[in-house]
């Protein structure tokens, strides 16, 4: 029986989340024992809107089959306005990656206040069941880094 | 138009308005033009061209000769003085240090159009009507005018001058084009036709980074792809996946700056329809976040720059479309 | 001479190809021909020449030279070389058929480079003779005869058949293995062919280019001329000319990290980007007008001052055609030469 659920396709996925809200958010769901997949891998950035499209590229080169970025919601940036600024970029960047061919759904971005923990929880699994039906990322991946 | 524009060039050099011209000198052949700086009337005399195949932009290189001493001539094309307003606007010219005399252009030519037609050993190239008359060392050669204009120049956007201290001839009008029609037939490809298409494109990539060199817009002093500490540096792509980064980056880090000049392609030694990508950023910009031309002014904020509350999110992405 | 008429040129290649991998050039869709594996039905291409050239089959623009796995303190090397398969290239040019005599003497010379060696030991070059030169063809100047180009074996066309004839040992086996398809053909109409062609050549407009005026002795003189401010004013230091080049062949190594391993590779380089020679103590070329310089003193003085005045250029005429602003060898060839 474990043998068989070790090769069912486990996605990785990488979360860029915001400090002020998506991080806390992500914490809020830890301390209510909420359950999210263990494939998201959290990477915390001081804002939505430090990731560069270069850091979304890079992740997909690395390895992830997906990748959601995670921020305060619109007007509720500690920054004040950084997230608006996240949002015509990413889908501007989105769009190019749909334009190029790469599957849509492999891309996400999401809102997630510090009072959102069960949000949090509910995207990151729903996510990661989106990009495993989706199976491996092969038109965005580098296939150096593919491991054997 | 060659005896206006020479004549103009060597009246400003005369009066002291400009001290050096920018400009196109003579080649080997009929169509090798090389930009180039002139500072007498003489070498204005031995050299200077306008003809139908200088269509190189010459606008990027004021980004460094307009920080030099004195004034400099520029004759610009009306795509050429959209680069230089935007140029202007990012602070990057010194635009009191050039002397902009706005040319008109009907269209340039391409001598690799040429060339695809099977017509080999050039040694002149000659308009007639609608007919181009091609002397060749084989004889002479025969196509139409239109099968041998630059792409660039099919989907000319505008016949406006968004800058100048003077004309020569009249000034023209932003024009309606057929620009888009290549990426809404992208769009509606397939998710899968559309990664094959870019694919067999980009894989002839060659990273000789000409696409980069001759934009306009890419004035950065120090790209992030030559930039050892970047982590994503590199000379040639080793895998599919730094042939997607490396024009995907290109073409965001222009996106809402880029006027569309269309150097891109023209430079690309493997034909790349490079502009596609530019034009796709335009055109989602366009509908998204409104109308925005870049270079027409040099005060209004770029659409990258700015937000309303009310933007589309995202996940509109995932609704329109095919997938 | 031995011949096979051009529509049965096809049996050719799918006989050659059933044994080994053979290499063709092409017509891409958008009309430039580049070269590709043969498969069945492939058409041989009607353009004189490839867009990147045919050093690409021994010395490709991006190599892996070794691999190396990590745990803690242990490294352990992977050597990934492999001997090559054997291959053949048909209808290299004559320009780019010399183009592996420079290259040889860069990489075959002691150190041997074992990478490209594993390849040019187990490649077979045909070669094609041009019959309908263009332009931007000076390959007469560094003395070339596109009519008789070297290679291992060397073919012609007559316009109703090709004409093969060997150069060397690995060529004649070449012919050897195809000699059922192949008979003996008569040469009059091809002797005019190539008259014909070599009327031409004398009447192409860079015919009378001269060398004249490099070679390793002159290298002061054009070193210190003030033409290469002029020259080099409007290059954007893109890296077209380097990578279209035949004879181009400088590299630069890198290491990737994938993650799980470091893949250890080689890649081309161009004198024409500012960090060429960076891993050399950080000791760059800082203005567009050395790098630009170093390229064409490169071509016309040092390789052939260290080779016996062997010129560094074949004359292909690839960057004449595909630099954006059309700054090339040749132009800068005429402008040095004049005193």
């Amino acid at each position: 029986m474990q043998v068989n659920e070790n090769k069912e396709f486990q996605p990785l996925i990488v979360a860029f989340c915001c400090n002020w809200c998506s991080y806390a958010g992500a914490d809020l769901s830890g301390t209510n024992r909420l359950n999210y997949p263990t494939n998201v891998k959290i990477i915390r950035v001081p804002c939505s809107c430090r990731v560069n499209p270069m850091f979304i590229l890079r992740a997909f080169q690395k390895g992830a089959d997906g990748v959601i970025l995670c921020g305060c919601h619109p007007g509720d940036c500690h920054y004040t306005s950084g997230n608006y600024f996240t949002r015509r970029r990413m889908t501007l960047l989105f769009s190019m990656l749909d334009f190029l061919g790469i599957e849509r759904d492999r891309t996400r971005v999401e809102w997630v206040s510090a009072a959102e923990g069960a949000k949090f929880a509910a995207t990151m699994n729903e996510f990661t069941e989106a990009v495993k039906k989706l199976g491996p990322n092969r038109r965005l991946e580098d296939l150096r880094c593919r491991k054997q | 138009m060659q005896e206006a524009i020479i004549s103009k060039a060597k009246q400003l050099l005369a009066d002291g308005t400009v001290n050096r011209v920018i400009g196109w000198k003579k080649g080997e052949f009929a169509y090798d033009i090389t930009p180039a700086i002139f500072e007498s009337a003489e070498e204005i005399d031995a050299d200077f061209v306008y003809d139908d195949f200088t269509s190189a932009n010459v606008s990027k290189y004021l980004v460094k000769e307009s920080k030099k001493e004195g004034k400099i001539l520029a004759f610009l094309k009306p795509c050429d003085t959209y680069s230089l307003n935007q140029l202007t606007k990012e602070h990057r010219v010194n635009r009191e240090n050039i002397y902009v005399v706005g040319i008109p252009s009907d269209g340039k030519l391409d001598a690799e159009k040429i060339k695809a037609k099977g017509i080999t050993g050039i040694t002149g190239v000659e308009k007639d009507g609608d007919t181009l008359k091609i002397n060749t060392i084989y004889g002479e050669e025969t196509m139409p005018v239109a099968e041998a204009m630059s792409n660039k120049c099919l989907s000319c956007k505008s016949r406006k001058h968004v800058t100048y201290d003077e004309l020569i001839g009249e000034d023209g009008e932003v024009i309606t084009s057929d620009r888009f029609d290549m990426v809404e037939k992208l769009e509606n490809m397939t998710s899968q036709e559309r990664y094959d298409f870019w694919r067999n494109e980009l894989s002839k990539c060659i990273r000789c980074n000409a696409c980069r060199n001759v934009c306009p817009a890419c004035t950065c002093e120090n790209c992030v792809f030559n930039n050892p500490d970047s982590g994503v540096e590199n000379k040639a792509a080793a895998d599919s996946f730094e042939e997607n980064m490396f024009h995907i980056i290109r073409a965001f880090h222009v996106a809402g700056r880029c006027t569309d000049c269309g150097e891109c392609s023209r430079v690309c030694p493997q034909n790349i329809p490079l502009h596609l990508l530019n034009r796709k950023f335009i055109k989602d910009i366009n509908s998204l976040y409104g109308e925005y031309q870049a270079g027409a002014d040099t005060t209004s904020k770029a659409p990258l720059n700015d937000y309303t509350q009310d933007d589309c999110e995202a996940s509109i992405v995932h609704e329109r479309g095919v997938e | 001479m031995l011949k096979i008429s051009l529509e049965n040129l096809g049996r050719l290649f799918d006989a050659v190809s059933e044994k080994q991998t053979l290499y063709i050039p092409t017509d891409r869709e958008d009309g430039a021909a580049e070269y590709r594996k043969y498969e069945n039905g492939m058409k041989l291409s009607r353009n004189l020449n490839t867009l990147r050239s045919a050093k690409d089959f021994f010395f490709p623009q991006t190599e892996n030279l070794a691999d190396f796995k990590m745990e803690g303190k242990k490294i352990e090397v992977i050597d990934i070389r492999e001997e090559s398969e054997d291959f053949v290239v048909f209808g290299v040019r004559a320009c780019d058929a010399r183009s592996f005599t420079i290259l040889d003497k860069v990489f075959l010379s002691e150190p041997v480079d074992s990478y490209y060696k594993n390849r040019r030991d187990h490649g077979t070059i045909v070669t094609m003779a041009c019959s309908k030169p263009a332009e931007t063809c000076f390959c007469g100047t560094f003395g070339i005869d596109p009519t008789a180009p070297e290679g291992d074996a060397a073919c012609w066309s007559d316009g109703e058949s090709v004409f093969f004839k060997a150069n060397n040992e690995k060529g004649q086996a070449f012919i050897d293995s195809v000699a059922y398809l192949l008979e003996d053909g008569d040469t009059t109409k091809l002797d005019e062919v190539n008259a014909k062609t070599k009327e031409i050549l004398g009447k192409l407009p860079l015919a009378n280019l001269s060398t004249e005026a490099f070679g390793g002795d002159t290298l002061m003189e054009h070193f210190r001329s003030e033409k290469w401010a002029e020259l080099s004013e409007s290059c954007l230091g893109c890296g077209t000319c380097t990578f279209v080049c035949p004879t181009c062949q400088c590299y630069d190594i890198k290491d990737f990290n994938t993650g799980h391993g470091i893949k250890r590779f080689r890649c081309w380089d161009s004198c024409m980007y500012s960090d060429f020679t960076k891993m050399a103590h950080g000791n760059i070329r800082n203005s567009q007008l050395e790098r630009f310089r170093q390229r064409f003193m490169h071509k016309l003085v040092y390789f052939p001052s260290n080779n016996n005045g062997e010129f560094g250029c074949v004359g292909c005429g690839r960057c004449l055609s595909k630099c954006p602003i059309s700054m090339n060898i040749v132009k800068v060839m005429k402008a040095l030469e004049v005193k």
